[in-house]
């Protein structure tokens, strides 16, 4: 593995996330700046920032995109216990020629009455639905029943979780044999309600709703989660990050025919464990084929795992900050990345990114 | 082969790691984005690096060198394709041979020249990615080697297992080397790599050259050497087939199996004791399953495993007894990994391919022969495909629909059509909808063409509309559209007792929307106004019940004074109008022409 393309995302405070678009053209970045920012991928390869603005009166936490079909559509959350929505308004012809674009935005939604820790969309075969997660311990999820008019949401369904929420994460598959499902992850140190995972099932029948399984054995604080894509199984997979990385198969149990109004039930299996972040993982991932999981944690580095023929998982590469700090002649030695062209461009960002991060840092 | 656990080098992101702890990323298509970031989100904060890094996973392949290769392969790859289906079985083996060492040559061609550049080259970090990507050709080129053995030059039974062991020869060349330098060295039993290099020899079925190294030991310990005469007897009467000889194979077989049960003799009386590298030796060609992964060191790869152990163990194996063997033995990691690594060999081109913008074809064709995961890969992957220019999603949409991958026509028209409404090119947004059948779509698209009309008085993108054919029946709206356009267009070439027929069915079928019918009726206006009588008798009794219902229905209370004014206005022109043709009517249908 080797560094391509560094990017001075040019935020005037920590980045918290970043995420691309759909077919990996677009990029949004979110700040504790209190500002998202969305990049440009030009025909050259060349990332350019087409747009830069104001979206909350707190840290960023997560940005995300609605699915291509419904537009360039924007989700943002924020510790200011708000969610919002933005849309990318086809500008003037001169805004073009300056490669700049608007957004606006559509909707603030303020239901949560503390940060708002995660905002995703849902799968675009449930409609644009929009889904949040607070330290409140609610899960609230909206729904654009009229997806040319993104201004009008309504909050269709709040699940209690009772444990403050840190994460969210919807099973992608749109198979007729799966109802919708959402697992949500606790970073709550609260001992009564121990599992720290929670799987929910919509009904048909009572549109509502309810918890199919708790995670029982998942008792430490969870920062991430995130199911993998289906590709046909009848099973689902589930990645956590908690004290560790751990790998979750959960198998639907065929129903009884008295019992068949209840949420599904799981067999749950633990598929495999990584423990060597050796501390804290926050984040995990699944790439688009779910071929390969990577993960984040307090060790700093992020590490890519891969499954073999066995179903034997192991690390297949890692990643790590060099420790080096951000200055002129850091940039340097950084940008030396193969074949880069306008790299000279990135320089003179760089360099001015580092005075400004001189001046911001103590003494 | 088990691999060893050993964690990958870290790859070092420059300028992270020093004002704040962790690592954020994001997959991306084909690469991974890190950012320097801290999740713990509460307690005191100073700014972190600014950077985002875009990490590749794997090696440039959009390389020249590489993308050449991947042409040229993927010719032939569909070449080979066709002949499957176009020519009878038995010309089709010598083809496929054919086909297959002229693929291994452009691998090896295209290897060349990568070692070329890797050697030539002045950039370090230039240098070893060449050289990684010589590694994954090597691969690519000796996995194939051995397909082409297995499968395609299907040799009889015991011819098989010597062009498997012919071909493990030539990629494992360092054997010849080192013995040389055991040989040639002062002396040549007490060399360090002395055993290695019998083994190895042994591995390999080279066995009078293991013969001839054995005899260097032999003649050092007297006492010993019985011992090395019962191992040089064993190695010497091992029968090895002759494809070409008299003898056939059920004989070789009977031979195989006596001399077989011969070094197992030897185990079992525990001849070699004595010596445990002569054991080792007598449990390897007694093709000892432990005992060859033992010696994995020198084997190096697990195909090589596979050929000694077959070479010890089912020496007169035909390529349709491999598949029995690997579908009876499923659990031998063996060939389990034989087979994983076909799939995932074409799978990781695939994915490889697919990052590269232009060879994105390429990919489909190799998805399409991927077992098992093929079809689903390729749904995902397809999908994420941009679409930048309309071409370049038709493309796709063509390779979707050859495949019957409805879900993934109906989003990408549906994406496109959204991306034209948005740029207010109807025309176009009215097209991709059709082709997504999206019903709701059409509809909303057609009230914004209808929309135009009221307000410019015309229609554009008038190709479009004129030619919907069927397709307009996709939804009431887009109906209406049409044939209001076809009315327009009849009325423009004159012919106006069609033209005045359309209209009215428009609103007796109800086919247009009840906001409308006063702009339908105020068309009628200048039909009714023509010299000529077009509306009979009938028709314009309809017409006139028709505004009749219009007005019965409860007025628009957000209508203004000036808007109701207007309205009435109109209707009694249009009252007047029908009044008059109604009489027009009567008289001309009443009177007998003479």
């Amino acid at each position: 593995m080797f560094v391509a393309k560094s990017i001075a995302a040019d935020h005037k405070d920590l980045i918290h996330d970043v995420s691309y678009d759909f077919h990996g053209r677009r990029m949004a970045t979110c700040s504790s700046d209190q500002s998202v920012k969305v990049w440009d991928k030009g025909d050259d390869g060349e990332w350019r920032c087409t747009a830069s603005w104001k979206t909350h009166s707190g840290s960023v936490w997560r940005v995300t995109w609605a699915h291509p079909e419904f537009g360039q559509v924007l989700a943002s959350c924020s510790f200011d216990r708000t969610a919002a929505v933005w849309e990318e308004i086809v500008g003037e012809s001169n805004d073009k020629q300056r490669g700049q674009s608007h957004w606006i935005k559509r909707t603030t939604l303020v239901d949560s009455r503390t940060s708002v820790t995660d905002v995703k969309f849902a799968p675009k075969h449930m409609g644009l639905m929009l889904t949040t997660c607070s330290a409140d311990g609610v899960v609230r999820i909206y729904e654009a029943p009229d997806v040319m008019n993104l201004s009008q949401w309504s909050l269709q369904h709040e699940i209690s979780c009772k444990l403050s929420c840190s994460c969210i994460s919807w099973n992608p598959s749109s198979s007729r044999a799966h109802p919708p499902m959402i697992a949500v992850g606790s970073d709550d140190s609260n001992v009564t309600y121990s599992g720290k995972v929670q799987i929910y099932e919509y009904n048909e029948n009572t549109r509502k709703y309810a918890k199919a399984e708790t995670l029982m054995t998942v008792t430490d604080p969870v920062h991430d989660i995130t199911f993998a894509p289906n590709l046909g199984r009848s099973f689902h997979v589930l990645a956590i990050a908690t004290k560790d990385v751990r790998i979750f198969k959960l198998v639907p149990l065929r129903r009884e025919s008295a019992n068949s109004s209840g949420p599904t039930k799981f067999e749950v299996q633990v598929m495999a464990q990584f423990d060597s972040h050796n501390s804290q993982v926050w984040r995990v991932s699944w790439n688009i084929t779910s071929t390969l999981l990577a993960s984040s944690g307090d060790d700093g580095c992020v590490r890519l795992w891969k499954a073999n023929y066995m179903d034997n998982w192991k690390c297949t590469g890692i990643l790590r900050g060099d420790g080096s700090p951000v200055n002129g002649s850091g940039h340097a030695a950084a940008l030396s990345a193969v074949g880069v062209p306008g790299a000279a461009q990135m320089l003179v960002g760089a360099t001015s990114a580092g005075r400004k991060i001189a001046q911001l840092m103590p003494g | 082969m088990e691999e060893v656990d050993v964690e990958p080098s870290p790859t070092l992101i420059p300028s992270a790691g020093f004002h704040q702890r962790h690592l954020g990323f994001e997959w991306g298509p084909g690469d991974l984005l890190v950012y320097e970031t801290n999740y713990k989100l509460q307690g005191p904060r100073s700014a972190g690096s600014p950077f985002v890094h875009i990490v590749w996973k794997d090696e440039d392949i959009c390389s020249p060198i590489l993308r050449k290769l991947f042409n040229e392969s993927h010719l032939i790859f569909v070449g080979l394709q066709k002949i499957k289906e176009d020519m009878p079985s038995k010309n089709k083996k010598s083809q496929f041979v054919s086909i297959s060492k002229n693929y291994r040559s452009v691998i090896r061609a295209c290897m060349e020249e990568l070692q070329q550049n890797a050697v030539s080259t002045q950039e370090g970090s230039l240098a070893s990615q060449y050289g990684d990507q010589v590694s994954i050709l090597l691969a690519i080129e000796l996995i194939w080697n051995l397909c082409e053995v297995l499968f395609i030059d299907a040799a009889p039974a015991g011819s098989l297992l010597l062009h498997l062991l012919d071909w493990v020869r030539l990629h494992k060349s360092d054997v010849d080397a080192r013995a040389r330098e055991v040989l040639q060295s002062d002396s040549p039993a007490h060399h360090q790599s002395y055993w290695d290099v019998v083994i190895s020899l042994v591995l390999q079925g080279r066995v009078d050259e293991a013969r001839q190294v054995l005899s260097k030991q032999a003649s050092l310990r007297a006492e010993s050497s019985s011992v090395f005469k019962r191992m040089d007897v064993l190695l010497h009467t091992m029968p090895i087939f002759n494809p070409t000889g008299t003898q056939t194979l059920t004989e070789f077989d009977v031979k195989w199996r006596h001399w077989h049960e011969e070094c197992d003799r030897c185990l079992q009386d525990n001849t070699f004791a004595s010596n445990r590298h002569l054991e080792t030796i007598c449990k390897i060609l007694v093709g000892d399953e432990d005992t060859i992964l033992e010696q994995k060191e020198l084997l190096s790869t697990w195909y090589h495993f596979l050929v000694t152990r077959l070479l010890f163990t089912h020496p007169t194996i035909k390529p349709p007894d491999l598949h029995y063997y690997a579908q009876v033995h499923t659990t031998s990691p063996i060939l389990l990994s034989l087979r994983y690594c076909y799939k995932q060999c074409i799978y990781h081109t695939c994915v490889c391919v697919c990052v590269c913008v232009s060879l994105w074809q390429l990919a489909v064709d190799y998805f399409d022969h991927c077992p098992e995961f093929g079809r689903v890969y390729l749904e995902l992957q397809i999908e994420r495909v941009p679409l930048d220019t309309e071409r370049k999603a038709i493309k796709v949409l063509r390779i979707c629909e050859d495949r019957q991958m409805s879900e993934q026509v109906r989003s990408i028209c549906k994406i496109m059509a959204k991306r034209a409404l948005r740029n207010n090119r109807l025309g176009s947004a009215l097209s991709w909808s059709i082709r997504a059948k999206d019903a709701a779509f059409a509809t909303l698209i057609s009230e914004r063409f209808l929309q135009d009309y009221c307000n410019k008085g015309s229609f554009t993108d008038l190709d479009l509309l004129d030619n919907l054919g069927p397709a307009m029946l996709l939804s009431d709206r887009l109906t209406f559209l049409g044939k209001y356009r076809e009315f327009h267009r009849l009325y423009g070439e004159n012919r106006f007792s069609e033209a005045a027929k359309l209209l009215l069915s428009l609103m007796t079928a109800k086919i247009a929307p009840r906001s409308l019918w006063m702009t339908l009726l105020t068309d009628a206006l200048p039909l009714l106004e023509q010299k000529e009588v077009i509306f009979s008798v009938d028709q314009t009794y309809e017409l006139m019940s028709c505004l009749e219902e219009l007005n019965s229905g409860t007025k628009d209370s957000s209508q203004t004074d000036q808007d109701e004014d207007i309205e009435s206005t109109k209707t009694e022109l249009l009252r007047l109008a029908l009044a008059r043709n109604l009489a027009m009517a009567i008289v001309k249908e009443g009177t007998i022409e003479t």
